[in-house]
């Protein structure tokens, strides 16, 4: 049975791929709100900003992709959770094939379907100005570190997809996620925050994978800063997998 | 019965949701290549049963097996000799019909699956659908679509659940001739159904699922053998199945 988990895992990835292409309302929302939200930083508040930076798009970059990846997943939920409420789900469950590929169709297809906005984004990102003088090395680093991101919290939108009884259930867990660039590093240095506010956004996963992406991209050395990205990363991959794995059990005990 | 091996065979099966006792000891025996009717209101434990059959539902207590495979211990072998339709398992509205019987082929390591998916989609007669998806699709489409993808493969063993609830009658026909002519093919088929009408038409063997027991199976004619011979009526008649399910469901109710 096991030497079939690819190839069931691959038609699995298949179907779920033609089922974000062929809803393009998801992509272009799913891109859309980074973008309007790099167009209003950029050029609304990014005047007012002092970054101490010269290229503010350049500073921004790593937030939107990551404010793009946060809203990106609520699909992956709200796709999981149809499936599970059609039928679909049990049909599969019915059949012999890997039950692992089930799951696993849907994490893949949300990499892919995050990856491809990453790179609509950034290529927007080119137009308004956004310039980096990365690397192969350190492209290849941002790219690790988004898609364990993104891996990451596809896991968490798994635990929603599986547990939620309603499809606002599903996809709204991803607000908050969405939000939480916002009290990072991600458009402000944290420097200029009050005490409290500044203590947790210091000490959130976002500031510490935004500092990394931002230093990879301006060829700076990056610290400490990517080991506290990758264990966060990591982490949150770690305990959300287990979490989802318990929901899917009782799902199908 | 007697003489034919058992496609599916069910001993002592119970199952609870919480407190709720859903099934209190179901026994039964199906013979291969036979249609077996599982009759039962709304919330009998007809599904229940399905879903234990289907390894999608561990029972708490009890054996199931099918094809010769437990449910339990064997999972991976009972899915292999099974398909599940009907009621609860879903066709993929948006992918096209084609596009969903070449997913099943493929899911099963068919050889050919867009040849397998042709064929059956002229044997549905969705040759003209198969590029449609198929949220646009009719009930009896999608129903008949439903029925192409679960014969993929040739599995020995069919679960039917609810096949025609929701169908006009036209297309409720339409299915009825193609699980006939299943069964004519050797393939068995567990049918869970609300409709006495479908139970009688189609099974060999009837069996009635009442609050959680089996309370009576056999053929249709073992069925109105427990009815008080008939009343001398202007015109003699027979009893319906219909007649037959309330009565013996109403009287148990009573004890």
């Amino acid at each position: 049975m096991s030497s079939h988990v690819v190839s069931n895992t691959n038609v699995m990835l298949g179907r779920s791929i033609r089922h974000v292409s062929r809803s393009m309302d998801t992509i272009i929302t799913v891109t859309i709100m980074p973008i309007a939200f790099m167009l209003l930083f950029r050029y609304v508040f990014g005047g007012a900003i002092q970054a101490g930076t010269a290229n503010y798009t350049n500073y921004l970059m790593p937030g939107i992709l990551l404010i793009a990846i946060a809203s990106g997943i609520s699909y992956t939920g709200f796709r999981l959770f149809n499936d599970m409420q059609s039928g679909i789900f049990e049909r599969f469950h019915s059949m012999p094939i890997a039950r692992s590929s089930v799951l696993w169709g849907h994490v893949l297809t949300s990499v892919v379907s995050n990856a491809i906005s990453v790179v609509v984004i950034i290529g927007v990102g080119l137009v308004m100005g956004f310039r980096t003088s990365a690397g192969v090395l350190a492209w290849l680093a941002v790219v690790g570190i988004l898609a364990l991101f993104t891996l990451a919290l596809t896991w968490v939108a798994m635990i929603a997809g599986l547990a939620a009884s309603s499809p606002d259930g599903a996809s709204a867990f991803s607000y908050p996620l969405v939000f939480l660039p916002f009290i990072s590093s991600a458009f402000v240095p944290t420097d200029t925050m009050p005490g409290p506010v500044k203590a947790f956004a210091e000490h959130q996963p976002v500031t510490s994978i935004v500092n990394t992406i931002r230093a990879l991209f301006e060829q700076q050395p990056v610290g400490n800063d990517i080991w506290i990205a990758l264990g966060w990363c990591a982490g949150i991959l770690i305990v959300a997998y287990a979490f989802a794995m318990r929901a899917y059990h009782r799902k199908i005990a | 019965m007697e003489t034919s091996p058992l496609a599916i065979h069910v001993t002592g099966l119970h199952k609870s949701y919480g407190k709720l006792e859903v099934l209190k000891g179901v026994d039964f025996a199906v013979a291969s290549g036979s249609i077996f009717a599982l009759l039962g209101s709304n919330g009998a434990g007809k599904t229940t049963v399905v879903r234990i059959l289907s390894t999608l539902l561990k029972p708490d207590g009890g054996s199931a097996s099918v094809n010769g495979f437990d449910a339990v211990a064997q999972p991976e072998k009972v899915r292999a000799s099974i398909s599940l339709t009907g009621q609860f398992a879903a066709v993929d509205q948006i992918l096209t019909g084609r596009e969903n019987l070449i997913m099943v082929a493929r899911l099963r390591q068919v050889k050919n699956p867009r040849q397998v998916a042709d064929d059956l989609l002229e044997r549905f007669g969705l040759t003209d659908a198969g590029g449609r998806r198929v949220a646009a699709y009719s009930g009896g489409m999608r129903r008949r679509l439903d029925i192409a993808m679960s014969l993929i493969g040739n599995p020995p063993v069919i679960f039917l659940d609810e096949p025609t609830t929701g169908l006009d009658p036209e297309a409720r026909i339409e299915v009825w001739k193609e699980i006939q002519s299943l069964a004519g093919k050797g393939t068995t088929v567990l049918l869970t159904t609300q409709y006495l009408e479908e139970a009688e038409k189609l099974a060999d063997r009837i069996a009635i699922l009442h609050q959680g027991t089996i309370i009576v199976s056999g053929t249709l004619a073992d069925l109105r053998q427990l009815l008080p011979p008939v009343q001398a009526e202007l015109v003699e008649r027979q009893p319906t199945l219909e007649e037959i399910f309330l009565s013996i469901v109403g009287t148990k109710e009573m004890q």
